[in-house]
């Protein structure tokens, strides 16, 4: 119950201002520290949705959830072990072009960690990689070698193994309430 | 052709279709232009004008506890904010709806450390239910009917809403104003299913030794006689925490006093006796709670309130219902069976007398020559008050013995601070009650400490004339801190003694009656001649400098580890 794991919190709201610091005040408060941030709109019209990345045990993170979702533009929150989700992060490599021309193994290991090149110029290539963390890690340590000049990796982004979209149905249920609401006033 | 209005106009257009009529506030720079449209509207919104910003909102605190109603409070940017922000965060914590009208400065220069610029939202996110900008004037009728919605549904809380000056100037098209009674992603009122009233109701009536522990969720959906009538229906004694005193009568045959650290006997030893405990609006907060892992070892929980995130935040419930308290508790009546719990409630009588024996008899009557105690004083004034009288209180000694030794026969007769124990909330949130209650009296006891946090409200009640009737009992000590250096830090009196002004000579000077009382053969006239004053009436009264707060649970102690004084602990095998 109180092992510290990876857990990612995602947080479905309203497209407004604040929204970030709504949900990160919540875990400065614990001090907590946010291992990786991505934030985006989503599918449905209006709905916007946070995924944090955090290690922590359990209950604290439970705790967190229903922290987050008191906000009033939280739709709602959802908290996930690695195993219920599938995750990715995307990262970008910027290594100087002539080291990667003279380089036989570019290929190799291009194919190995299947990166992909995004642009190449004269003096630089851009490879992409997307993966897990330890993968993106992994093909850092070998660009390292030819002088890397730039690398950044992206927020968690997840999807469940589930097969409905529980914030759909929720948002659909609360417009039936409005609806009810609605007619009890007329 | 539609009307073109100021921001500022619409702000109390507003405020008038949402059925303000009273606001408490503090002007400055930038909100005048709100503050020159409510000269126009001063015959239906009446300003109260504090002589701080943390006096207005306490003002506004202590009159929404006492009406149910939402507190408005106006103030200006920057200082005028950062002002309003201890009362901020004590309605947060203690669930006082709110709503906080700031200036701010032009949207043109937002975020440039602009003159009395803060950035008052960001300030307040952690504590406030609610907070927002407004970008322009067409969006006001809008946030002030989700203000005062959020403020005051689900569980109530303060709204802060940021008002830059371009956007009151700024003219818009009045549309009208609607109210708001729903936000798709606010669920202000949860829904559960019967069945889970039903196992509720299944384990009260299997349960040999009840226990009803209420707190001001109960007082907020207006649950006080439901909650009575169950308690009388199943003959389940009912504790209540400090925000939920007054649910019921103090003479209450089923009312067995306070929760918590200085709570009575009774309760304290009851909750880690009892096989099922019906907790209601409360949030077993550390104070009532104690040593967690002693906590209520024999009992089922069941927790009922309206905060999911108020759900094992402490404590592991056997049974949670998310819910408003009259909206469980309703169904919930019917389900109960008649039962008498005669053996039980012998526990509470027992721990009653020796209380009354041990600790209460020697404060209400100590030896003629010592000085006088806190308790003495609290219920000679309780007394000789009507049995209708809104006791507030400061935070310390004053509070947990006024509590302790006052009376109460009707709801929404305390108001204190409770989660947040605000000091200098007294004297502010006194005035706000009594002028939310006119016709009820109103007493506020307070320290020498706390009285100086707020003192400059004295010219609120001045210029008012606010009839508050305030008992200042004071020890020239920060009395509870005191308290706890005797106990804990070797009677090291770090920075607790206090040198005190002549405070019947600053009530006189603010035109307010008042009396010093040097001793008891004093007390009781002149408690009388304040109780039949027709204006605010000020005692300071002189009292034991080490006079102690007992019964007590040490801090990390166990709810049932009560020591009677400094020197006797209770033996709980005895009861």
């Amino acid at each position: 119950m109180n092992e510290i794991k990876p857990y990612t919190l995602s947080v479905f709201s309203e497209n407004t201002v604040g929204i970030l610091n709504l949900i990160s005040i919540v875990y400065t408060r614990r001090s907590i520290n946010i291992e990786s941030v991505s934030a985006s709109t989503t599918a449905i019209p209006g709905i916007f949705k946070t995924t944090v990345l955090s290690y922590s045990d359990r209950e604290t993170m439970e705790k967190v959830l229903v922290q987050i979702e008191k906000a009033i533009f939280v739709v709602k929150a959802y908290l996930y072990t690695d195993d219920q989700i599938v995750h990715q992060e995307v990262a970008l490599y910027k290594v100087p072009t002539e080291k990667l021309m003279d380089e036989e193994n570019l290929e190799k290991i291009i194919r190995h960690h299947n990166a992909r090149i995004l642009e190449i110029t004269s003096s630089f290539t851009i490879i992409e990689k997307t993966g897990h963390t330890d993968e993106t890690e992994a093909l850092f340590n070998e660009l390292k070698k030819y002088g890397l000049l730039q690398f950044v990796r992206s927020g968690r982004v997840c999807v469940t193994k589930d097969t409905i979209e529980h914030v759909s149905v929720y948002l659909a249920q609360r417009d039936r309430e409005k609806e009810e609401l609605n007619k009890l006033k007329d | 052709m539609e009307e073109k209005i100021t921001g500022g106009e619409a702000l109390m257009r507003c405020l008038e279709c949402q059925g303000v009529d009273l606001v408490f506030g503090y002007p400055g720079g930038t909100i005048m232009p709100a503050y020159d449209k409510l000269y126009l509207h001063q015959d239906k919104i009446k300003h109260i004008l504090s002589r701080h910003e943390q006096g207005a909102i306490h003002a506004a605190e202590g009159f929404a506890r006492a009406t149910g109603k939402t507190g408005v409070v106006i103030a200006t940017s920057g200082p005028g904010a950062t002002n309003l922000v201890t009362g901020i965060a004590d309605a947060r914590m203690d669930s006082t709806p709110l709503v906080i009208i700031a200036g701010q400065v032009g949207t043109n220069v937002l975020g440039n450390d602009a003159f009395q610029e803060t950035d008052f939202i960001d300030i307040t996110n952690p504590i406030s239910k609610w907070g927002i900008l407004v970008k322009k004037a067409e969006d006001i009728p809008d946030i002030v009917a989700k203000a005062f919605f959020i403020a005051n549904s689900g569980r109530p809380g303060p709204v802060v809403i940021d008002l830059p000056r371009d956007v009151q100037v700024s003219l818009m098209e009045w549309k009208g104003f609607k109210k708001c009674n729903f936000i798709r992603t606010y669920v202000h009122r949860p829904r559960f299913e019967l069945t889970e009233i039903e196992q509720v109701a299944d384990l009260l009536n299997k349960a040999e030794r009840p226990l009803i522990l209420a707190g001001r969720g109960v007082i907020v959906s207006k649950a006080e006689r439901i909650l009575g009538e169950i308690a009388e229906k199943a003959d389940i004694p009912v504790a209540t925490t400090l925000l939920g005193l007054s649910v019921l009568p103090s003479k209450h045959p089923l009312n067995k006093g306070l929760l918590g650290m200085h709570g009575n006997i009774g309760p304290n030893i009851a909750t880690n006796r009892a096989d099922v405990i019906l907790a209601v609006g409360m949030r077993f907060d550390d104070r009532v709670v104690g040593k967690v892992s002693a906590y209520a070892p024999n009992a089922k929980i069941i927790h009922i309130d309206i905060d999911a995130s108020e759900m094992g935040r402490t404590i592991n419930p056997y049974l949670t219902v998310h819910a408003d308290a009259k909206d469980a508790l309703t169904p919930l009546l019917p389900l109960l069976h008649q039962r008498n719990h005669k053996d039980w409630l012998d526990l509470f009588s027992k721990c009653e007398r020796l209380e009354h024996e041990k600790v209460i008899a020697g404060q209400l009557k100590p030896s003629p020559r010592s000085p006088m105690t806190m308790a003495e004083v609290i219920r000679t004034v309780s007394d000789a008050m009507n049995a209708d009288t809104i006791l507030v209180t400061d935070v310390g000694q004053n509070q947990m013995s006024s509590v302790r030794y006052f009376q109460f026969s009707s709801p929404r007769s305390v108001i204190t601070s409770g989660g947040l124990g605000t000091m200098g909330f007294g004297i502010p949130a006194a005035i706000g009650a009594k002028i939310g209650c006119p016709d009820r009296p109103v007493c506020l006891f307070c320290g020498d400490g706390g009285f100086q946090m707020t003192i400059q409200e004295l010219g609120t009640i001045m210029e008012y004339k606010i009839g508050v009737k305030i008992i200042i009992l004071n020890n020239n000590f920060l009395g509870n801190v005191r308290q706890w250096q005797e106990l804990f830090f070797g009677k090291r009196y770090s920075q607790t003694p206090l040198l005190n002004p002549d405070f019947i000579g600053i009530a006189k000077a603010y035109g307010i009656s008042g009396e010093d009382v040097n001793n008891r053969e004093n007390l009781k006239e002149a408690v009388e001649r304040m109780v039949k004053s027709s204006g605010p009436y000020i005692l300071n009264v002189n009292i034991d400098p080490e006079n102690n707060i007992f019964p007590m649970i040490y801090p990390g102690e166990a709810i049932d580890e009560i020591r009677l004084s400094e020197s006797e602990k209770l033996n709980v095998l005895e009861l």
